[in-house]
């Protein structure tokens, strides 16, 4: 590996855990939200930082190009965070739907009350 | 003495029906004196509420469209809130017969849930194609769930007695076709006992029914689907505390 792309590699990593670190501190992601994005970060920082972390790794696991390892965690990543992101949806779904339907009772017993005040002062 | 009717609220679901749900509710309310109506505007943009509102009826207007299953839930939370033993629903273009309702309460009174169902002999509504196997596939299985023969599972006139009424306040699904699959096999589980009455449908007085094959048989996927997820979720208890759904 050459100078430069080792410096590339910890460049990206340092570059990503800048922005997830920012947009915490700036209130813009949610802890619970980037708690995968700092994992995935730190992964790459570490690998990126002693490349022989990479090729240990991989020959542990019986992957003979260690780029593979690479490539499988950060689908697997990118799997289980977009998996966590159709669930969040479902239940902002389920809450706007029931707000929804409260507003809808809240704004008929208003109608009511309305109706039967005008009565009572006639 | 309070006689059945007085108990019982007739939620009709309505999405742009300016056309049909005002003669709808008036009909209702002449032929079933006594009774409460209320209609769930689901987010119509034309007139419906007003419509309504000018028919007699109670309207609630829900601020975006929600489906049928959502308007459902409104009508339960407010039956459950004001009272009501029973609900009737009951669409809004006009497709049944408000007539028809007495007999469904007849009958509730030895179920819990009783489907108005347009294959039963009364009247003559025929389906072909794969909305014909649709229900006849779902028929098969939400027979053997509710432990009775049903003919017309996907029928939207029904009506739920009170402990349906509970159930249905907390539990009503809100997913496509989950109004009318889900909700049975929901009722079902929680050992509601579910009952059909044979009920003429009358056409629509206004739009018309979809013929399009391929709609059909994406219905008929998305009914299979439906059906499967009701089956392996887990069952709900009849009393439960008020939990967020």
């Amino acid at each position: 590996m050459t100078l430069t792309a080792y410096i590339f590699g910890v460049a990206a990593a340092l570059g990503t855990l800048a922005v997830v670190v920012e947009m915490l501190r700036r209130n813009r992601l949610r802890e619970r939200h980037a708690v995968w994005w700092l994992i995935a970060g730190t992964m790459a920082l570490i690998v990126g930082l002693f490349p022989g972390v990479l090729a240990w790794a991989a020959n542990l696991i019986g992957i003979e190009v260690p780029t593979n390892l690479v490539f499988f965690v950060s689908v697997a990543v990118l799997f289980l965070v977009c998996i966590q992101h159709s669930a969040e949806l479902t239940a902002l779904e389920s809450k706007t739907r029931i707000l929804a339907e409260q507003a809808a009772l809240t704004r008929l017993r208003i109608e009511e009350l309305e109706r039967e005040l005008r009565k009572s002062s006639d | 003495m309070s006689t059945v009717l007085d108990r019982t609220l007739i939620v009709m679901p309505a999405f742009n029906e300016q056309e049909s749900v005002r003669d709808v509710v008036v009909e209702v309310l002449s032929e079933l004196p006594g009774v409460a109506c209320l209609v769930v505007d689901d987010g119509s943009t034309d007139s419906t509420a007003q419509q309504a509102r000018a028919g007699g009826a109670m309207v609630a207007r829900l601020p975006f469209n929600l489906g049928v299953g959502g308007a459902m839930r409104v009508g339960f939370r407010y039956a459950v809130d004001h009272g009501f033993d029973n609900v009737v629903q009951i669409d809004s273009d006009g497709q049944h017969d408000p007539a028809n309702v007495r007999a469904l309460l007849e009958r509730l009174q030895s179920a819990d849930l009783v489907l108005g169902a347009r294959f039963a002999g009364s009247g003559n509504y025929v389906v072909r194609g794969p909305r014909r196997w649709a229900m006849v596939v779902l028929s098969i299985f939400l027979s053997r769930a509710a432990r009775t023969r049903l003919t017309d599972t996907t029928s939207g006139f029904r009506a739920s007695g009170p402990r349906a009424v509970r159930l249905f306040a907390d539990h009503y699904p809100a997913e496509y076709l989950g109004d009318t699959i889900e909700s049975l096999v929901i009722a079902a589980r929680a050992k509601c006992i579910i009952a059909q009455v044979p009920v003429s449908m009358r056409p629509r007085a206004g739009g018309k029914p979809s013929h399009n094959p391929f709609k059909a048989a994406a219905y008929l996927g998305r009914a299979i689907m439906a059906l499967l997820f009701a089956l392996i979720r887990p069952p709900l208890p009849l009393h439960s505390k008020e939990g967020v759904s």
